[in-house]
């Protein structure tokens, strides 16, 4: 009898599993449907790119600055987009004020860019210092750079206040006497800085200020990164884009447009879609009655009408209702319409994140002793919020695309600079190179935000754990 | 219910009324500017060009009006105004001249609240075919298949065309323009119809322009002209007058490149016209350089034409019916005097 006591050395597996070869087998071919499927794709793909490649990339027109350079080739005339570029990022805003769109996008990228890398990079170490000072400092030299020397020194104190601000706060923790006392000198400050027009913007700044120093005990440099993006920069954005009259010329609503348009409407209503969706939602769950069936009422009535009719009304029914001589503005008009419409979405998406906290997890924060604001903004909220961001962010991107439908009350986004620009006689008949643009601009936007939505939603459950 | 209702009704009337009743000159001396309503979507007639600044006979006539109140033909602000809120944002006081190739018919003019100050153009729908059909007229297009849009009032006006010549055709109806453009271009269908206008700018886009026509017939009556808010026969005048003189100008041959000249001009029309007699311009409420003002910085109608939808633009739309009534068409013009 034989027995065998060792272990038979390990075959290589059979060619037919290893490498390419393998994965073929493995993904494409591993049934005789899935082979079926495999040669129709191929096949599929085979018949429409070439045709696609080659009117969008080979045979397409680059170069010129006239229709004729596009009339003897069969291909795409990106020579359309090409002189449009301007219009169609700012829309008609003066050429000699764009600068000033450009210095907020710098502020943004520069002031929001830390946040994300630093949630990319260690919490610790040289990188992540690296990284986010030297974006600061990037910003405000290229702010220097391209725009002069004003821009740059103001770019710089805004780049580099929340550093300034983190150390400074360090050594002890002032009252709240001092945090609101340092709040409101800066809404002065900012008042003081745009005497004219923009009171709204500096008051915002002010309250939001106030509000953020009170609740946020203690912030580091990230912390102050986050409240200055979302109280400074709004109110130095409404700043540049309207300009004051004094230094910056006035640039009235009604010339803004393009791209530049499109995320104006899209930020605004992200940013007030979401505490106003939160509150909404907190007063559908309400004890209160009067409150729950407000909440109830307005979520139920604007998520039964369609947003352009929301549009609609505000562009040619409210101006008929509102007394003589009075107007407001087209574009606030647009923004009060998209953000209220959104807010009534966003408090469905942040409901169902409540009714996903547990119970227990309201009576532990109560038996905390936690009133209600804290216990919703430090127990019940983050949790919540943590598990709807895919529908947060899928709510997001609803909106993003739907800024185009503005262009229906004529206001001058992207999608309505397109139009226009389609009714040039000069250049007539690039249909599909323009939507294929736009289309392209909304894609790479909305795969942004949703790749980013997908880090957040990583890394917060990383933490939980 | 009643109760709410009625005052409701009395303030909106009353609102609507003080709107109507306040006074569009002094308010558009006040602002500095006019404010005109255009399409922004309409080949020749208004759009913005790649550096923003807007082209068009609708945009060009505004500049006249501008022109002619404050002597500046950029004193004028272009609202982008949609179909649906047109008429509404001339009632409101958003716009002071709606300037958006409009049709003057019965119903808008008695019953929207609005005053048309003229025919700016006379449009009507034509046929385009392709040249290789040899076809000379639109009587010989019985049998043909016809690219329409559809909801436009353009079907209606074919169906009625070919019944009364006692002819068929073959409706192949397309949901946008783009589409229907293209499904004539590749030939799927020998005719396309639309506004003349229309069909001139669309032929540009077809993949050989040359090898379309447009027939000489026109089927319907698109009078597009500029409209004000009814109720202030001061503006309306200055806004209808600005149009006649841009018509005037052109009938005596005065442009923008001659007007100095024909300031020493003998003819007493030109005198009248330009302001060197009498007080016109005074009794409208404007300067007596009005005129001059208007055919000096925008030029006359003819050369408004010819700049924007004219032979020698993409268009090519010939005068046809905006010929001068001298010439054989319909542009006349009430007297300066």
């Amino acid at each position: 009898m034989y027995v065998k006591h060792e272990r038979h050395p390990e075959l290589p597996p059979p060619p037919s599993e290893l490498g390419a070869l393998g994965w073929l087998r493995h993904n494409l071919f591993s049934s005789w449907g899935n082979a079926l499927l495999t040669v129709a794709s191929v096949a599929l793909l085979c018949w429409t790119i070439p045709p696609v490649l080659r009117w969008a990339v080979l045979d397409a027109t680059w170069l010129g600055d006239t229709r004729d350079a596009c009339l003897d080739s069969a291909g795409a005339c990106w020579v359309f987009i090409k002189v449009r570029l301007g219009m169609l990022a700012y829309g008609f805003y003066p050429q000699a004020e764009r600068w000033r769109i450009d210095l907020f996008f710098l502020l943004l990228v520069a002031g929001g860019g830390p946040l994300v890398l630093g949630s990319l990079l260690p919490r610790r170490g040289p990188a992540r210092t690296l990284a986010t000072r030297g974006l600061a400092a990037a910003g405000a030299g290229l702010a220097l750079v391209l725009h002069g020397l004003l821009p740059g020194l103001l770019a710089a104190a805004y780049l580099g206040l929340p550093s300034l601000l983190a150390r400074l706060r360090a050594p002890a923790a002032p009252g709240a006497a001092a945090k609101l006392g340092l709040a409101l000198l800066a809404g002065v400050a900012v008042h003081a800085l745009a005497p004219q027009g923009v009171a709204l913007a500096a008051g915002w700044t002010a309250l939001t200020l106030t509000a953020l120093v009170l609740l946020v005990p203690r912030a580091d440099e990230q912390g102050w990164r986050l409240a200055l993006l979302l109280t400074a920069l709004p109110a130095l954005g409404a700043v540049l884009f309207l300009g004051d009259g004094t230094w910056l010329p006035e640039v009235e609503t009604d010339r803004w447009g393009g791209m530049f348009l499109s995320l104006v409407i899209a930020l605004v209503g992200i940013a007030t879609s979401l505490p106003v969706g939160i509150l909404l939602a907190l007063g559908r769950r309400s004890s209160l009655p009067v409150i729950r069936t407000l909440s109830i009422c307005y979520i139920e009535l604007i998520r039964g009408v369609p947003l352009i009719s929301v549009l609609f009304m505000a562009s040619v029914m409210l101006p008929l209702t509102l007394p003589d001589g009075m107007h407001v503005d087209k574009l606030l008009r647009a923004l009060v319409g998209v953000s209220l419409f959104y807010a009534a979405y966003m408090a469905e998406v942040v409901r169902g994140g409540l009714q996903g906290i547990g119970r227990g997890q309201y009576e532990a924060a109560q038996s905390l002793g936690l009133s209600y604001p804290k216990a919703m903004i430090l127990v019940i909220m983050p949790q919540a919020l943590r598990l709807v961001i895919p529908g947060i962010t899928n709510t997001f991107l609803g909106l993003m695309k739907d800024t185009t439908l503005v262009a229906v009350i004529n206001l001058m986004d992207l999608l309505g600079v397109i139009k226009s620009a389609l009714a040039d006689s000069q250049w007539l008949g690039f249909t599909k190179e323009a939507y294929l643009f736009a289309a392209l601009a909304f894609w790479v936007l909305c795969f942004g935000l949703s790749r980013f939505a997908l880090h957040l939603e990583r890394r917060l459950r990383y933490e939980k754990h | 219910m009643k109760r709410f209702l009625v005052p409701l009704a009395a303030v909106l009337t009353l609102a609507l009324a003080c709107a109507a009743s306040a006074g569009t000159l002094d308010d558009v001396k006040n602002k500095g500017f006019v404010s005109a309503g255009v399409s922004g979507k309409v080949p020749g007639f208004s759009a913005p060009d790649q550096d923003g600044v807007w082209r068009g006979l609708d945009v060009d006539f505004c500049r006249a009006v501008a022109a002619a109140v404050f002597g500046d033909p950029d004193k004028v602000k272009f609202v982008p105004v949609t179909t649906k809120e047109r008429f509404t944002a001339l009632q409101t006081g958003e716009i002071d001249v709606l300037s958006r190739n409009t049709t003057w018919s019965l119903e808008r003019d008695a019953a929207q609240g609005i005053d048309f100050a003229g025919v700016l153009f006379y449009d009507g729908q034509g046929f385009m075919v392709s040249k290789k059909l040899g076809v000379k007229s639109a009587r010989e297009l019985d049998g043909a298949s016809i690219c329409i849009q559809i909801g436009t009032t353009t079907e209606m006006n074919v169906s009625d065309y070919f019944a009364a010549h006692g002819m068929t055709f073959k409706p192949v109806v397309f949901e946008s323009a783009d589409e229907a453009t293209v499904i004539y271009d590749t030939g799927r269908a020998d005719v396309y119809t639309t506004d003349a206008s229309g069909l001139a700018a669309r032929r540009t886009t077809m993949s050989n322009p040359d090898e379309h026509i447009i027939l000489p017939e026109i089927i319907s009556k698109e009078p597009l002209g500029p409209a004000v808010r009814q109720g202030d026969s001061q503006w309306s005048d200055i806004v209808r007058w600005t149009l006649f003189a841009l018509i005037n100008a052109e009938e005596l041959g005065v442009t923008s490149a001659n007007v100095d000249e024909m300031l020493k001009s003998e003819n007493p029309a030109v005198k009248r016209l330009l302001g060197l007699d009498g007080n016109l311009g005074e009794q409208l409420g404007l300067t007596n350089q009005w005129a001059y003002n208007v055919v000096k910085l925008v030029g006359n109608y003819g050369e408004i034409y010819d700049r924007n939808v004219g032979p020698a633009t993409p268009l090519k739309l010939e005068r046809g019916l905006n010929a001068l009534w001298t010439n054989g068409g319909l542009l006349y013009a009430p007297p300066v005097r």
